[in-house]
């Protein structure tokens, strides 16, 4: 149990983003959130292929009491379905992922992908406009060229702030399989894209070639066995990055070595305990995400039912494990026939690394401290009360509900899961996706 | 001015001022682009004034506009009233300097260096350092690269004090917290050290040339290989082993191969840099260790330079030092296990003939050589053939012949046609090195064969390629060998190989003469006009259109004519079209 009183958190409900109607489009389905570096804006992606952007609200950074506010900043249209035809196949605009770039200047930049194609966008503020044409007025009608006595220049006048988003580069027809992962390496001008079967290495200024530094497909496809489900660079070694498989094995690459990283330098793979092994065990041990902590230090993995922490020095097994919903682990035949085995929840660091987090079901996310070990289960959830108060943590029982905080494993609801999550790099605030609502809770911090 | 009646010469600058707000991209660009005319027509005072605040201000813009408004604006001293006033161009291009795409802050980075030119030592110190300086210490990474490009233009001409104040600047962005900014500053370390005093390049840039060249990021580190070599040329003899051969020697080892593949890239440059001592020293035991790399990238980037490094070696030492120390080295690489390598090798590993000598080719090279000629690869087979002028000088073609063919039969049946391709476009030069009476015996039938490809693109490279054939050897040689077996192609049953003959007439006539074209050629020509395939019919009066001057006149009257004529009222409309055309060019109405 936490620290604190019974049944309560540190954590309080700071803003719900969306429409709270149960009748959910698909188009409006979040598929990625993301905090860029300095942690003022967070965009999310949606399977309609759009982006919306909040930005913190100015006026309360200086309080560190009052609530974190975001509001909407700017919203385009990053991608939209297209068709390929010698393929015959629908791309669909879904976004997977988004990784914001460091920030070069007034303007913002991110990475957003679907399936097939990386753009990189620019979100940037205009606040002057141009006024003093020399041969229409403002509004559009033409003066007679005959009226012209002298030549005007235009001169720049304040307007109202508008925020526009353009594309900067479109990185296609590099990806034979569905992009899972991109990554941006920390020399800032490279990143890494992965699909099921490749790791691609870009520059950022070049749209027309990237460089396959793996490349997992067997010649004959019938011997494939195993598909890369994430991957990420270094957050501080710009040699170094890591690839996750659908067999629960993470390998570490080093680009030094050799211009192709088929040859992994490490391989972090804990053995099976054969006393559980079951017809789910391969799928239940796919990794579905890979963090890095800001320190570099240590790796994060996500597998169906754990979290596993590595130091990049040990290979042979992680320094912690943390059980997100094992309970679950008696119900792998309904999820397997549901679909929902093949969920893949992201995982998340504080910024100083001290806790992790990761979604779960029944729109829980779970929250843990690496020192002391305690760990706190919360539900996003519009019944939690108003902003402000604090969640209370709840409980999973596998027997008979007792108390009013404890939910039985039969009555959890599969349908609503939290598979995206973004931690602030700096506050202690959290952002995750429900099916289409952005939740933003807030530590208290007295 | 025309008092309150409009000035009809006012309005196309009006056109071009008033696009430059335009909705298409295009239209605002063509305006840029006609920046020089706006601005003459508004006077200095007013370009000074009005047009450059606009203009400074339009940083929001595509950034293909951005980038000409960056190069009009280096050459606009003149516009704004001369170099008295080019200090009024800084704050647009300051502007330009700070925006996120590289291209765009590239060139305006190069127009500021253009006009720094044109700034008095006074200006240059009260505004153009100033907003050296701003840009240096600016917020964000894209103003602290593009100060990196405007330290050397300045340096020279200011005073001391401000030179300190300079090179403080370029010590603090060479240790930024971004790698973009170290990146920026390793790039331009060397052409910064051009232009320091010495004293100042042993305390300051060395220094700064370490710390770079052992940065955590791997694209600093290369860079810095790069300024490591400008560095060197600047300094003494006597102080390079100290100052700057450490720090080589360790690029040369680096964990990454990108750094040792840069220090491969250089390494010719380097050689003359370091000179002769050094270079025996130091750099052949660091060469040998790139040829023996691990990543093959490295090994082909070292590979190249085999030729190179070799010719600059000490002349009292050349041969000792390649036979002892870079011989072993290019025995491994013939055999790499990456073709890249091989090929990288077999480019240059001919031009060792003439530093070594016939002897040393003779009992060294030449197993080489011909162990080249029979490999796998057929880019390494074609990079030996097509370098093969360099071992004829030293001990003649005729060592090489009896390997040459094999490897010349086997690249000319490549399965691939760009193989085959290849080899054709180096017959000529074989057949020139190799002589006349190898040609016939060896080669002959395989250029005769490529004339019945079934690729149209071999075809006409055997056609190309008899046509040189003919002028290396004469056209006596023509008429007694490929005449008679070209002119045979027109019996033959399939019509593209019959089309093939029309082109080859095509090619030859000129370089065979009259007498040849007139007697032999023109004859099967004429034949053809009665072939039932219409392509070879229009393609008889295409040719008889470009042999017609070749030919006796009395020829063109008796023989050529009737033919046109009768070819002019051809069922096929093509035929007839050509038929008119050759008619008309040959003036045979």
């Amino acid at each position: 149990m936490d620290g604190h009183g019974d049944g309560q958190s540190r954590w309080c409900l700071s803003q719900v983003k969306g429409a709270v109607d149960d009748d959910v489009a698909e188009a409006d389905i979040i598929s990625a959130v993301e905090f860029n570096h300095s942690g003022e804006l967070l965009a999310t992606g949606d399977r309609g292929g759009r982006i919306v952007i909040f930005q913190q609200e100015q006026e309360n950074k200086s309080l560190p009491q009052c609530r974190a506010e975001y509001n909407v900043y700017s919203t385009f249209q990053s991608h939209e379905p297209e068709f390929d035809y010698l393929k015959s196949l629908e791309i669909e605009e879904k976004i997977n992922k988004i990784r914001w770039l460091p920030q070069k200047n007034a303007a913002h930049f991110l990475l957003s992908t679907n399936d097939k194609t990386i753009k990189l966008w620019k979100i940037s503020e205009r606040d002057k406009r141009p006024e003093g044409y020399n041969l229409k007025e403002e509004d559009g009608r033409y003066r007679h060229p005959s009226s012209l006595t002298t030549l005007r220049v235009p001169v720049f006048q304040p307007m109202d702030l508008m925020v526009e988003a353009s594309p900067r580069r479109v990185y296609a027809n590099a990806h034979t399989y569905h992009i899972n992962s991109i990554s941006v390496n920390s020399d800032n001008e490279t990143y890494l894209s992965a699909d099921d079967l490749r790791v691609n290495l870009w520059h950022l200024d070049y749209t027309d070639r990237s460089f396959n530094i793996v490349d997992i497909k067997p010649a004959n496809m019938e011997e494939l066995t195993e598909v890369i489900t994430a991957s990420e660079f270094h957050p501080l070694q710009c040699n170094t990055f890591v690839y996750g498989s659908s067999k629960g094995s993470v390998r570490l690459c080093d680009m030094r070595a050799s211009a192709l990283c088929d040859q992994h330098s490490k391989l972090f793979e804990e053995p099976e305990d054969p006393s559980t092994r079951s017809f789910f065990s391969e799928i239940i041990s796919s990794i579905s995400d890979v963090k890095f902590s800001h320190s570099g230090r240590y790796m994060m993995t996500r597998d169906y039912l754990t979290l596993k922490i590595w130091d990049l020095h040990m290979e042979s097994h992680p320094v912690e494990t943390y059980q997100v919903h094992g309970y679950l682990r008696s119900k792998l035949c309904s999820l397997y026939e549901n679909d929902c085995i093949f969920d893949k929840f992201e995982c998340c660091w504080r910024g100083d690394d001290s806790e992790v987090m990761t979604g779960s079901y029944n729109n829980f996310f779970r929250m843990f401290e690496r020192e002391g070990q305690r760990d706190v289960t919360l539900e996003a959830s519009w019944e939690n009360g108003s902003p402000g108060c604090p969640l209370k943590s709840w409980r999973v029982s596998t027997g008979s509900r007792r108390k009013r905080n404890e939910i039985g494993v039969d009555c959890l609801d599969f349908s609503r899961k939290i598979l995206y999550t973004s931690w602030h790099p700096q506050e202690n605030i959290v952002a995750l996706a429900t099916v289409n609502n952005l939740y933003l809770f807030q530590e208290k911090l007295n | 001015m025309a008092g309150a009646e409009g000035d009809d010469s006012l309005y196309p600058i009006a056109v071009l001022i008033d696009e430059l707000r335009n909705e298409d991209v295009q239209l605002r660009l063509n305006s840029i682009k006609k920046l020089s005319t706006i601005a003459l027509a508004l006077g200095v005072e007013r370009t000074r004034t009005e047009l450059l605040p606009f203009l400074t201000d339009t940083i929001y813009d595509e950034d293909e506009v951005l980038l000409a408004l960056a190069e009009q604006l280096g050459s606009f001293t003149v516009l704004v009233g001369g170099p008295e006033f080019v200090h009024c161009l800084l704050p647009p291009l300051e502007s330009l300097a700070t925006v996120e795409e590289t291209v765009v802050r590239d060139k305006a980075v190069d127009s500021l260096r253009k006009i720094s030119q044109e700034h008095s030592p006074v200006d240059l110190e009260v505004h153009f350092v100033p907003l050296v300086k701003r840009l240096a210490s600016g917020d964000w990474f894209t103003s602290r690269t593009s100060a990196c490009g405007l330290f050397s233009v300045c340096y020279p001409r200011v005073s001391s004090t401000v030179k300190a104040e300079i090179r403080q600047h370029f010590r603090t962005l060479c240790s930024d917290d971004t790698p973009m900014v170290r990146r920026a500053a390793a790039s331009k370390l060397g052409e910064f050290a051009k232009v320091l005093e010495l004293d100042y390049v042993k305390s300051d840039i060395i220094p700064l040339f370490t710390a770079l060249a052992s940065d955590e990021q791997d694209s600093v580190r290369l860079l810095a290989v790069e300024a490591g070599v400008s560095i060197a040329t600047l300094l003494p003899q006597e102080d390079l082993e100290a100052l700057v051969m450490p720090t080589l020697r360790q690029a040369a080892e680096d964990k990454s191969w990108r750094v040792r593949y840069m220090v491969a890239d250089k390494f010719s440059e380097l050689q003359k840099a370091v000179g002769p001592e050094i270079t025996k020293n130091d750099l052949v035991p660091a060469f040998q260790n790139l040829l023996k790399d691990c990543e093959a990238e490295v090994r082909a980037a070292a590979a190249n330079k085999v030729k190179v490094f070799c010719e600059n070696l000490p002349e009292d030492s050349r041969e000792t030092i390649i036979m002892t120390h870079i011989l072993p080295c290019v025995k491994e690489l013939v055999s790499d296990t990456n073709q890249h390598v091989k090929s990288a090798l077999a480019s240059v590993i001919m031009g060792l003939s003439t530093i070594l000598g016939k002897d040393n080719t003779v009992e060294h090279l030449l197993p080489l050589f011909l162990a080249q000629l029979k490999d796998e690869c057929p880019e390494v087979r074609l990079n030996i053939i097509s370098n093969l002028d360099c071992v004829n000088e030293v001990i003649g073609i005729r060592q090489l012949s009896q390997s040459l063919l094999p490897a010349i039969v086997e690249l000319a049946e490549d399965a691939k046609w760009r193989v085959r391709l290849a080899i054709i476009e180096y017959m000529p030069l074989l057949a020139g090195q190799l002589g006349v009476e190898f040609f016939d015996e060896k080669l002959n039938s395989l250029c005769m064969a490529w004339l019945i490809d079934h690729v149209y693109a071999i075809r006409e490279a055997a056609t190309c390629n008899l046509m040189k054939l003919v002028e290396k050897f004469g056209a006596e040689w023509a008429q007694n060998t490929i005449v008679p077996k070209v002119l045979g192609m027109a019996n033959d049953s399939n019509y593209l190989h019959r089309m093939t003959t029309l082109f080859c007439i095509n090619a030859l006539s000129e370089a065979c003469g009259q007498e040849i074209t007139t007697k032999h050629m023109l004859p099967v020509v004429l034949k053809m006009s009665t072939d039932q395939v219409a392509n070879v019919r229009f393609n008889v009066a295409k040719s008889l259109q470009k042999i017609g001057p070749v030919l006796e006149s009395s020829a063109l009257q008796a023989e050529v004519k009737p033919v046109l004529e009768k070819l002019s009222t051809d069922q096929d409309m093509d035929v007839k079209y050509f038929a008119l055309e050759a008619i008309s060019v040959l003036a045979l109405a």
